[in-house]
């Protein structure tokens, strides 16, 4: 069993890696977006190849792993939520590169508003995605039920922010191209916070052998 | 149905081959038991022989060994090249080719005698006389096989009493003591349990950083877990070859896809 086990610890490894490089990107792209800082984005940007290609690379190993050792109880169950866990990486790296392109764009205009409420859901979807890596990575189901508990508040949010940018738009009709930008960019991030629970969902799952979708309580 | 030239082609990435079969025709009397088979075995790898019962894997395995000659009516035609030199070709010393790549069977088959005079055996018929060389032979080729700690203070404990795990191990270890380049094993943990199994996967693992390792074996699961390479055989002919991981997940021929499925086979 020594050489699955080492197949095993490798495939985490990567996708700790790819978790890594995918934190980072939310990070930029919020500083990016709220500092319109041009250089953050386009980090985002020169890095978004490698998270693709990660996803990529780590499915294929998955799958071999499957294939090759038939894993059974919590190695079958690491495997297909790593397979999972990889997906919404890739897809919070995507969500990330959009907050840069809306971030762009508002940087070439002048600012909005004061954001507000838009970095104080930026910080919760990433202290989500760094809270579910960190379930993952200490296979600790009590710290994937705090991520799936903070969601209700990422969604408060982004209505709260819906609601001010569209009294913002009625009062100054001239700002709706830029509040409309920065909509998107708030609904992005709020996306980032679902994939987050995602991923919260599937270490539960890994953990407990609990699958907790799609309940309005996760089980204690 | 993949020609001789499309299982050779899937072998270009292989890296070096140890052996290189081409054109191998086998016959047990009139009947055609390996049909045209190209094959290169990769070196310092594990190549796992696999497909139905009676498709010819043992023939093959054999084939490379000449252990079949004893056959009576079985004949051999092609070419099978270890380094180079044709194990078929005439003149070959089979002491010579047996001590090089060496067998081990289904069922452990150690002398009765004891685990001492079982490992010195091969060395001492290769003429190596030097009391002192050879018991450092034989403590060598137990600890190539983990067996050195257990046994170690039962040097002349008889073979035969040991656990069938041990004597798979030290039937290994008589093999390793002649210092030969290839194993063959065929069907090697058919008669063990599967913790035992577990346990000569994993020296098949350490041991194929010096050797060259050929297996036989019925069990896909152990071709998918211990394997490097893989070929599969079908009616004596050899349908695919590739590495394991896409023998297992991605396979070209649908007969390797019906067999590795279950479907058929």
């Amino acid at each position: 069993m020594r050489y699955f086990q080492e197949e095993l610890n490798e495939l985490q490894r990567r996708l700790l890696e790819m978790g890594g490089l995918v934190e980072s990107a939310v990070h930029r792209s919020v500083v990016s977006l709220v500092e319109r800082n041009e250089a953050e984005a386009e980090a985002v940007l020169r890095n978004e190849a490698r998270i693709n290609q990660m996803e990529i690379e780590i499915d294929d190993f998955a799958v071999t792993l499957l294939a090759c050792y038939q894993p059974m109880a919590t190695d079958l169950r690491f495997l297909t939520a790593a397979i999972k866990i990889n997906h919404a990486l890739e897809r919070i790296g995507d969500l990330a590169v959009n907050v840069v392109k809306r971030a762009l764009r508002l940087i070439r205009e002048p600012p909005v508003k004061a954001l507000i409420d838009i970095p104080r859901m930026a910080a919760l979807a990433e202290t989500m995605v760094r809270g579910s890596l960190d379930a993952f990575v200490k296979r600790d189901s009590a710290l994937a039920r705090q991520v799936l508990l903070s969601d209700d508040a990422v969604d408060d949010l982004l209505d709260a922010i819906q609601d001010e940018l569209a009294r913002f738009m009625q009062q100054d009709p001239a700002t709706v191209s830029r509040a409309l930008v920065l909509l998107l960019a708030a609904r992005n991030l709020e996306r980032i916070a679902d994939h987050a629970t995602n991923i919260a969902e599937d270490v539960i799952f890994l953990v407990q052998g609990v699958d907790v979708r799609h309940h309005a309580e996760p089980p204690s | 149905m993949s020609t001789s030239a499309d299982v050779l082609d899937s072998q270009r990435s292989a890296g070096e081959a140890k052996i290189r079969v081409r054109g191998l025709d086998a016959y047990y009397g009139s009947f055609h038991a390996l049909k045209s088979i190209a094959l290169d075995i990769p070196s310092h790898a594990i190549t796992a022989i696999i497909g139905p019962s009676g498709c010819g894997k043992t023939t093959l395995l054999r084939c490379f060994n000449r252990m079949n000659d004893g056959i009576r009516g079985f004949r051999a035609e092609g070419e099978i090249r270890l380094d180079g030199i044709d194990v078929l070709g005439r003149g070959v010393e089979l002491t010579e080719l047996r001590k090089r790549v060496g067998m081990v069977f289904q069922r452990p088959n150690p002398f009765p005698l004891s685990v001492f005079e079982n490992v010195g055996y091969g060395p001492r018929v290769h003429g190596q006389g030097n009391s002192s060389r050879l018991v450092g032979i034989v403590e060598r080729c137990l600890h190539a096989t983990g067996l050195w700690d257990d046994l170690k203070d039962r040097l002349g404990q008889n073979a035969l009493s040991l656990t069938p795990e041990q004597q798979q191990r030290l039937c290994i270890s008589r093999l390793l003591a002649v210092e030969p380049e290839v194993l063959l094993m065929d069907e090697p943990c058919s008669a063990l349990d599967p913790i035992a199994t577990a346990r000569i996967e994993e020296l098949m693992q350490e041991l194929k950083r010096r050797y060259t390792i050929i297996i036989v074996t019925h069990n896909m699961q152990q071709a998918s877990r211990a394997s490097d390479y893989c070929g599969l055989m079908w009616l004596g002919e050899l349908v695919e070859f590739a590495d394991t991981p896409t023998i297992f997940t991605r396979p070209h021929n649908p007969r390797t896809e019906g067999y590795v499925t279950g479907r058929f086979g």
